[in-house]
């Protein structure tokens, strides 16, 4: 080990670190810059609101940018409800016990399950053993499954968060556990539980592995009609059309890409005009 | 006559035995204190009169405590009725962050005891008159309960118990994060409270103890070692242990 002087060495980890974290700027500021510069041009108003044309060679994506809409939407109306509820339970019920550390440990290892497994797991449980077939409601399973540990997490956060001396009050002044939580463990939460579950709408938005065998179609002619309709979703059609479909103008692969992009990045944004907004009305 | 009757009381927090064999009883309608060094279970046997001590995980007790003739650790007494009865006023300031005016009505509105309101707003209205909040704050009712002084959101934490309409209030060192001014008007305002409530306080202070309260226990690792009139405590005690703690030998 060569030893270096005490200035030099401050100066060179300075510079290392601060290089180490420029990279990180890098590969987004590539992606996005060649997503944008190739699929620009595609973004019209008839690409956003029409049908796709010409074995989707032409036209619009506007069934893909529904589709992916309304998996969301299910999934997060199945996922959140129930994600809240657990987390409740865990930080204001559960005993530290057995039960209560398997219950974390199965958390802990839901989330790291690869997304295509839970594609695969989707297939063989919705898809077939439920005979909901390749669905709106099979892929939202899927993808509730898929993101109830990060909500679970969140929440839980959040509703730690919340100072103990609240609930000792309220405990104090009659008021019944449940109504504690009700009145004021709850309400001071809200913010941190829906900064994670909008992330979490951002995250499962471009999830393609999950909806692969259990929601989404290569092509399908018409609108979304109900929950248990097969659709097409963003995240696989920009699969499609960038490996299946020979002869695909270069400009409607990337302008999906954009929408998709778009799509993602804002829902992060609002997540993160949510918490500043939060952070700065935060009461305690 | 008594309000509070501890007997043959014990409390432990998993294995370490916090309060030994405890008895003594709590007259009406004065202000009782609890002196004595940090961990010597004053503030658990305060905790142990409105069972907020339940909240904690690996809390076992054995013994009576009865309140008003009842023992409040039967079986199928009612925790959140025994609680509304007897008030708690906490070390911190810890009003919620939401109005000054919800602050005092949540116990009545959350409890569903009262819901009109026309008699939420009286009971308000005299909660902070009982406190001498309300000349201060009678416009500030709809502002946030944070934007208030240390001292006033005391007061105004005294104000949310009042409204429940306890019997009894139990103050865990109430004073202690205020400033000496601030502090001799809460002491003022025990003075005034004690008319209508049985008050209990722990306080670290002895100063405060003997300017406030007609009995005082003094308590040592769990054990209560003497529990008199204040006067007696304080300048005639009949314990050794008593006698070096108010002299200041110790503690």
């Amino acid at each position: 080990m060569i030893k270096l002087n005490p200035k030099l060495s401050q100066k060179l980890s300075y510079v290392l670190l601060f290089c180490a974290t420029c990279l990180v700027i890098v590969p987004v500021t590539v992606i996005i810059f060649i997503i944008v510069k190739n699929g620009a041009s595609a973004i019209t108003w008839e690409f956003l609101t029409s049908m796709p044309k010409d074995g989707m060679r032409g036209g619009g994506i506007l069934p893909a940018i529904l589709g992916t809409l309304s998996i969301v939407v299910c999934a997060i109306s199945i996922a959140l409800p129930i994600g809240v509820c657990a987390a409740i339970y865990l930080n204001e019920y559960a005993k530290d016990n057995l039960l209560t550390r398997i219950i974390k440990l199965a958390i802990v290892n839901l989330a790291g399950v690869p997304s295509v497994v839970y594609g695969l797991f989707g297939l063989g449980i919705f898809v077939m053993l439920l005979k909901l077939g390749v669905s709106i409601i099979a892929g939202a399973l899927t993808l509730a499954i898929m993101e109830l540990p990060v909500i679970i997490t969140t929440a839980r956060g959040a509703l730690n968060s919340v100072p103990y001396s609240f609930r000792e009050v309220s405990l104090s002044l009659g008021v019944s556990r449940w109504q504690t939580i009700q009145y004021i463990v709850l309400p001071n939460a809200l913010p941190g539980i829906l900064t994670g579950a909008i992330l979490s709408i951002a995250r499962i938005s471009g999830e393609t592995a999950p909806i692969l065998f259990t929601a989404a179609a290569f092509y399908v002619p018409h609108l979304p009609r109900s929950v248990f309709d097969q659709v097409m979703a963003l995240p696989y059609h920009l699969y499609i059309i960038s490996t299946q479909i020979p002869g695909m103008p270069k400009n409607i692969i990337y302008g999906t890409a954009l929408v998709l992009l778009m799509l993602v990045l804002s829902m992060s944004l609002v997540a993160i005009i949510a918490r500043l907004y939060f952070r700065k009305h935060r009461k305690w | 006559m008594e309000k509070i009757e501890i007997k043959n009381f014990n409390l432990w927090y998993t294995d370490f035995h916090a309060l030994k064999n405890i008895n003594m009883k709590v007259k009406e309608k004065q202000i009782t204190a609890m002196i004595g060094p940090s961990g010597c279970g004053k503030s658990t046997l305060l905790r142990a009169l409105n069972r907020i001590n339940d909240t904690i995980e690996g809390v076992r007790t054995e013994g009576e405590i009865n309140i008003g003739g009842k023992n409040i650790y039967a079986d199928g007494i009612d925790v959140d009725s025994l609680r509304r009865n007897v008030g708690m006023v906490f070390q911190r300031p810890n009003p919620f962050p939401i109005s000054v005016y919800n602050n005092v009505a949540f116990g009545l509105q959350v409890n569903r005891i009262e819901s009109k309101k026309s008699v939420i707003d009286q009971t308000v209205r005299e909660s902070l008159e009982a406190v001498l909040l309300w000349d201060d704050i009678k416009d500030k009712l709809k502002k946030s309960a944070l934007e208030l002084s240390l001292e006033q959101q005391q007061r105004l934490c005294i104000a949310r118990v009042i409204a429940v309409k306890p019997q009894v209030i139990l103050l865990d060192e109430p004073c202690s994060t205020l400033d000496p001014v601030a502090n001799q008007r809460i002491e003022e305002l025990m003075m005034q409270l004690k008319e209508k409530y049985t008050i209990v306080i722990v306080t670290h202070n002895m100063h405060q103890a003997a300017r406030i309260s007609d009995e005082t226990a003094f308590m040592l690792l769990g054990d209560l070692i003497e529990f008199d009139k204040t006067d007696k405590i304080f300048t005639n005690p009949s314990q050794k242990q008593t006698d070096d703690y108010v002299s200041g030998r110790f503690g």
